[in-house]
Formats: structure tokens, C-alpha cells, sequence
């Protein structure tokens, strides 16, 4: 087969009615640029959750007061009788348990000498940093002795330093929380938001602060329990398994809530790497579902375009006759007119991968979220096209050559 | 004697169509030889059949019963790719209505044969440019179809049978829409041609243009009504005389 002459006159055909040519490719220019949006959500949302596993951590356990389903949606908890810090200490001896931290947390007014900042005054352990894979930037992290002296200092997030000291230093520097006097210490790394779609919280909007300290001076003891905390965060060795670690801290934490069996528990513990992980599933199956929609789309456009090449070998039966009668061999004309659909879906392809572009850069800026443009969906959203091309350029090409010559040179 | 075996050869040729239950013998029982470099004008009424039977020399068509051989190949034994080939490599097709590709300009069109020969054919712009000067028409290469006179795009078509350098040119009635000086020229185009040894084949109703043929044949019905060699041609071929006028 000729490919010069093939790629030649396809491309020729293509442009000499460009308008048509554009109609034809509207179905494959739409199909391409959902494709490629879909994609790149779903990438984007992928790689955000990935992200958020590992900030996060995958072997931490949250134990929360209050009767909840394991794993379920209610989170906002701390209902019921808060922990004590006693029982973080037994957990902290749990052979498999790296760190443990309590945790005590408030919405607070911080004022330094330049501003004033709302913001989520926690109150943990010297083991906070480590079970949250938080790590200072600049300054240090809290000492056990600082905690168990009750020391005011803290540590801040980026978003809180930012807004607190405008001016850049705030190592050293000394802050107000419900007018207790604070020393900044460190400034931690940022971890950016968390939740998906734009609608998480800043965790850097945050500043972490010895336990004893926030309770003693800013939350205020508990009526029933003493020295207590309203959550428990343990980080579980590596290689142990972590389903096995939350059952055995439930059992631990039974026999110290004095729960008769049979009895259902009254706090909760929670694997945030878990739930990040389904709803990285959900995540998964919805993008698949749009890529799915996305993919039909494109059939459609391949439709769209074989009827074209259907009407587009009637009318041009009289060349084609000529063609033979020259001497094109039915390969010839094969390859002619399956080029012509292939550069038809391709340039589509490219057309809608453009605006697909367009279209991932507008969610990202509107949604606020992460935008992935790999060259995998590059690839995937061309070779879509092309193959839609191929798959519904076939047909009419196969009738194109299989034309007698002498039909088709009478034909008008 | 340059060659014995006659370059195109029909036996009890026939090309019936069916419409229904209507039967059109087109062609009934053709038998006919064509030696190398024979000038052959193809006459006769209309509808005698003289299309069915360019189409079937030219391996456009099959024929319905009967046998026929170019270059001594018999056509029934080829496949469509040959038949493709053949048409590329040995014969050259002029039609009454030009069949030029609107799009394209008359370099284009003529180097548009090149391009699907599967021999190596050279230099193919050379060529092309060649053949569109041979026709006189070197000035007028980039001009499409629409931006040329009736005889002038009929010469892009004989230069575009021409471009592969075919021992056979086969033309339907390609003076049937020019105007008598423009016939004249054509003709004398392909008179040329016949004397640098093309055989040509080309029908008519013109007495005209049948003269410069040095072999007439007339049809009806679908047979050969008469066979001769022609009595008025000026000029005469010799040393084709002898092949061209046998019965
Ligand atoms: N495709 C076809 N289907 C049916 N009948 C046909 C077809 N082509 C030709 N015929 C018939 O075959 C007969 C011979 O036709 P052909 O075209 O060979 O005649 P012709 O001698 O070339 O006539 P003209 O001088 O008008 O071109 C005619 O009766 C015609 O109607
Ligand atoms: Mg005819």
C-alpha cells in the first residue's frame, strides 16, 4: 500500500471542508476533553488522598469518648466521659505502641503584638509530633519536661505563625491565649489541607501547646475526671498489624472504663488511614464511573464520525472510481479513507485535549483542587481518539475499497 | 512483423446486464486482436456497445462469458490487485468527461498514477512535469481544473495516462465535449503519441476523428459490424500497416 498518496489525500480531504470537518469532530472533541477532566480528577483526587495517608499516617489509632460504629461517620464525638491521663500511659505501655499522646483541643483567641488570630490551640504530649508526623521547620518541638511542668510555650503551624507575626520572626516571640502568657518555640512544616474538594480544614492553621498547660490554663479541668484528655492518639509499630493493635487497645480500654461484657464500649477507635483509604475507593469507582460516561461519549462521537465517512465515500465514489481506474489498489483507498477518519479523530482528539486542558484548569481554580495532567491521560485521551478513528473509520474505508471500479466511475 | 501475439485479444467476448428480469446483451460474442502500436478507432451507434467493451480492455470490468488477454496475460486469472496494477503500469485511461480531481492542480492530477506505481518509477515530478510539457501545457502546471479550457484539462487527462508510460491508451469518446479545433489537436496528440509506438484505442462518433485512426471498427449490437483498415489516412504508418490491416 501507498502511504504517501493515502495520507496525502486524507489530509487534503480533511481541510477542504473544514467546517464539516469540525462538526464531525465535535463528538470526539467533546469525548477527549471529558475524558481527559474525568481523568484528571479522579488522578488528582488519588493523588490528594495519597498524600493525606501519609501526613496522616497509616498506623495511627484515635480513640474518641463516646458510642460510635467503628469506622463511621460521626466523628465530631467526645461526647460521653472524656480519657484520662492515665489511660494514655497504659496505652503507652502496650508493647506495640511507638507513641502515644493525649489530647486536648480548643478554639482559641491568640493575640501577639502585632495581631490578633483566631485559631486550634491543641494541647498534647511530647509524643504529638510523632504520632502526627508533624516536624518543626524552625525552633523545637516541647520536651516530656516542659509537658509535665506545664510550661507555656508552643509550637505554631504555618497559617497560624503567618497571621500571628505579619512581620516574619516569631521564634522566641511571645503570644497571648485567653491572656495567658505563650512562648513560641517552633514553627512546624506545612501539611496543607485535608479533606478533598477544597472544603478541608487548614491544618496549618494550628498551634500545639503542652497538654497539661492547655488544660490547667486555657480548657479548664473536667468535672468527673481528673487530669483528663478528650482524645488519644497512638502510633502503632510498623509491621504490626493494625487491625490487631485497635482490637487489643479496645480491650485495654474496656477493662479500664470498667465496661461489663456484653456491654457496648462508650469510646471509639478510629484508623484515619482506613476511612482516607475507602474513600480513596469511592474516590476510584467514581472516577472509573465518569471515565465510563466519558468513554461512551466518545463512541458516540465515533458514530458521528463513521456516518460522515459514510456520506463522504458516496459522494466521492466517482474519485474513488478514478482512483482505481488509475491504479489504486482497493488498499490504497482502504488506507486513504481510514487515515481520513484517523486525522479527524486525532486532530479532534487534540482539539478536545486542549479544552480538556482548559477544563481541568478551571476546576482546579474554582474547586481549589489539585489538578494532574500526566502524560498517562495525554496518552490515554489520544490514543482514545485515534482508536475510535480506526475503530469506526474501518467500516467505511472497507466499503470504499471494495467499490467496483466500474460502478464506481459511472456513479454521479 | 514486430510482435506475433497481438498486445490486446478478445474471444467470444459478451457482456450481458440484467434489470430485472430484462436482459441487455451489451456485447455478443466479441472476437478481436490488437497489435502493438495499432491506431484503433472504435465506431457505431449508440448503445452498440462500444463503452462495455473499453471498459472490459481496460480491466474495469469483467465480462460476462468469453476470454480476453493483454500482453498476452489472460484477465480472468488476475486478482484485484493485479488488475489495479495493470491499469497502473500498462494501460492509460482518457475519459469524455476529463474525471480530473477538482482539488487538486494539473501537476497533482498528472503525478497522481506515479504515486500508486509499485515499480520504481524515478524522479515522479520530472516525470509528471514531462509528460504536462509533452501535452503543452508546462506553463499551466499549478492551475486546477476549473482554471483551465475544456481541451487543455482534457490534455492534463492525456498526460496523466501518459505519466506511467503505458503501452496502451485507451480513450471513451475524449473529444465527445470539445469543439472541432480543439479535436484537432487532441488528436494530433495522440497521433503523435502512436508514432512513438503507444497503441491506441479510442472511440468515436466522429468521422473526423476516427480519420486519424489507421484502423476503423464499427459495432451494432453489441458486434463487430465492420473491421478495416482506413482507406483515407494521411500520412500513412508503413511499418504498422501490415498488422493494422488484417481482417
Ligand atoms: N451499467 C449498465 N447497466 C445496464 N445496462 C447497461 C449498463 N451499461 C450499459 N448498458 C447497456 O448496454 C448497452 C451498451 O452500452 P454501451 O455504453 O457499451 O454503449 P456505447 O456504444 O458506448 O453507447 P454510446 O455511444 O451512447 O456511449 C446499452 O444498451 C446500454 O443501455
Ligand atoms: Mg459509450
Amino acid at each position: 500500500m501507498k502511504v504517501g498518496v493515502a495520507t496525502s489525500s486524507a489530509t487534503e480531504a480533511l481541510f477542504s471542508n473544514p467546517m464539516r470537518s469540525l462538526l464531525t469532530m465535535l463528538g470526539i472533541i467533546i469525548g477527549v476533553a471529558s475524558v481527559m477532566v474525568m481523568m484528571s480528577i479522579g488522578e488528582g483526587a488519588k493523588a490528594q488522598i495519597e498524600a493525606q495517608i501519609s501526613s496522616v499516617g497509616a498506623n495511627v489509632l484515635n480513640l474518641q469518648p463516646g458510642n460510635m460504629n467503628r469506622g463511621g461517620r460521626n466523628q465530631g464525638g467526645g461526647s460521653g466521659r472524656p480519657f484520662a491521663e492515665s489511660d494514655v500511659v497504659g496505652i503507652g505501655e502496650l508493647p506495640f505502641v511507638v507513641a502515644a499522646t493525649g489530647v486536648l483541643s480548643q478554639q482559641a483567641n491568640a493575640v501577639s503584638e502585632e495581631a490578633n488570630w483566631v485559631t486550634n490551640i491543641q494541647g498534647g504530649d511530647a509524643g504529638f509530633f510523632e504520632v502526627n508526623n508533624w516536624r518543626v521547620s524552625e525552633g523545637r518541638e516541647f520536651t516530656v519536661q516542659e509537658v509535665q511542668g506545664g510550661a507555656a510555650v508552643a509550637v505554631l503551624g504555618k497559617t497560624a505563625a503567618a497571621n500571628l507575626f505579619p512581620g516574619g520572626r516569631a521564634i522566641g516571640e511571645r503570644i497571648r491565649v485567653n491572656s495567658v502568657p505563650i512562648e513560641i518555640i517552633g514553627i512546624l512544616e506545612s501539611k496543607g489541607q485535608s479533606g478533598g474538594g477544597g472544603m478541608g480544614m487548614d491544618r496549618d492553621d494550628t498551634m500545639i501547646a503542652p497538654l497539661s498547660m492547655v488544660r490547667n490554663r486555657i480548657t479548664g479541668g473536667n468535672r468527673w475526671v481528673s487530669r483528663h484528655v478528650s482524645r488519644i492518639q497512638l502510633l502503632v509499630q510498623d509491621g504490626y498489624d493494625v487491625m490487631q493493635a485497635q482490637e487489643e487497645v479496645t480491650a485495654l480500654m474496656r477493662e479500664r472504663r470498667k465496661i461489663t461484657p456484653g456491654d457496648s464500649d462508650n469510646f471509639a477507635v478510629v484508623n484515619f488511614a482506613d476511612m482516607i483509604k475507602q474513600r480513596a475507593a469511592a474516590a476510584e469507582t467514581m472516577s472509573m464511573l465518569l471515565a465510563f460516561t466519558a468513554a461512551v461519549s466518545l463512541i458516540v462521537g465515533g458514530v458521528g464520525v463513521m456516518n460522515i465517512m459514510l456520506v463522504s465515500v458516496t459522494e466521492r465514489t466517482r474519485e474513488i472510481g478514478l482512483r482505481m481506474a488509475i491504479g489504486a489498489r482497493g488498499g490504497d483507498i482502504l488506507l486513504q479513507f481510514l487515515f481520513e477518519a484517523i486525522a479527524l479523530c486525532t486532530l479532534g482528539g487534540l482539539i478536545g485535549m486542549a479544552l480538556g486542558w482548559g477544563g481541568v484548569f478551571a476546576y482546579a481554580q474554582i474547586a481549589n483542587a489539585p489538578m494532574m495532567v500526566s502524560p498517562v491521560i495525554i496518552a490515554t485521551a489520544l490514543g482514545a481518539a485515534a482508536s475510535v478513528g480506526v475503530i469506526f473509520g474501518f467500516f467505511p474505508a472497507r466499503r470504499a475499497a471494495q467499490l467496483d471500479p466500474i460502478q464506481a466511475l459511472r456513479h454521479d | 512483423m514486430t510482435e506475433v501475439r497481438p498486445i490486446i485479444s478478445c474471444r467470444n467476448l459478451s457482456k450481458i446486464y440484467r434489470m430485472g428480469d430484462q436482459e441487455v446483451r451489451a456485447l455478443d460474442g466479441v472476437d478481436l486482436d490488437i497489435h502493438a502500436g495499432e491506431f484503433v478507432a472504435i465506431m457505431g451507434p449508440s448503445g452498440s456497445g462500444k463503452s462495455s467493451l473499453m471498459n472490459l480492455i481496460g480491466a474495469l470490468d469483467r465480462p460476462t462469458s468469453g476470454e480476453m488477454w493483454i500482453n498476452g496475460r489472460a484477465l480472468s486469472e488476475m486478482s484485484r490487485d493485479e488488475l489495479a496494477d495493470l491499469r497502473n503500469e500498462t494501460l492509460g485511461f482518457v475519459f469524455q468527461q476529463f474525471n480530473l480531481l477538482a482539488r487538486q492542480d494539473a501537476f497533482q492530477n498528472v503525478r497522481l498514477p506515479l504515486r500508486y506505481a509499485r515499480k520504481d518509477v524515478g524522479d515522479i515530478d520530472a516525470r509528471a512535469k514531462e509528460c504536462l510539457e509533452l501535452v503543452g501545457l508546462g506553463t499551466r502546471m499549478d492551475h486546477r481544473p476549473m482554471q483551465l479550457s475544456g481541451g487543455q484539462q482534457q490534455r492534463v487527462a492525456i498526460a496523466r495516462a501518459l505519466s506511467n508510460r503505458p503501452r496502451i491508451l485507451l480513450a471513451d469518446e475524449p473529444t465527445g465535449a470539445l469543439d472541432t479545433k480543439t479535436t484537432d489537436e487532441i488528436m494530433h496528440l495522440m497521433q503523435d503519441l502512436n508514432r512513438q509506438g503507444i497503441t491506441v484505442v479510442v472511440i468515436t462518433h466522429e468521422n473526423e476523428v476516427a480519420g486519424y485512426a489507421s484502423r476503423q471498427i464499427h459495432f451494432r449490437d453489441g458486434r463487430i459490424e465492420s473491421d478495416s483498415a482506413n482507406p483515407d489516412l494521411e500520412r500513412a504508418t508503413e511499418p504498422r500497416q501490415a498488422a493494422g490491416g488484417r481482417t
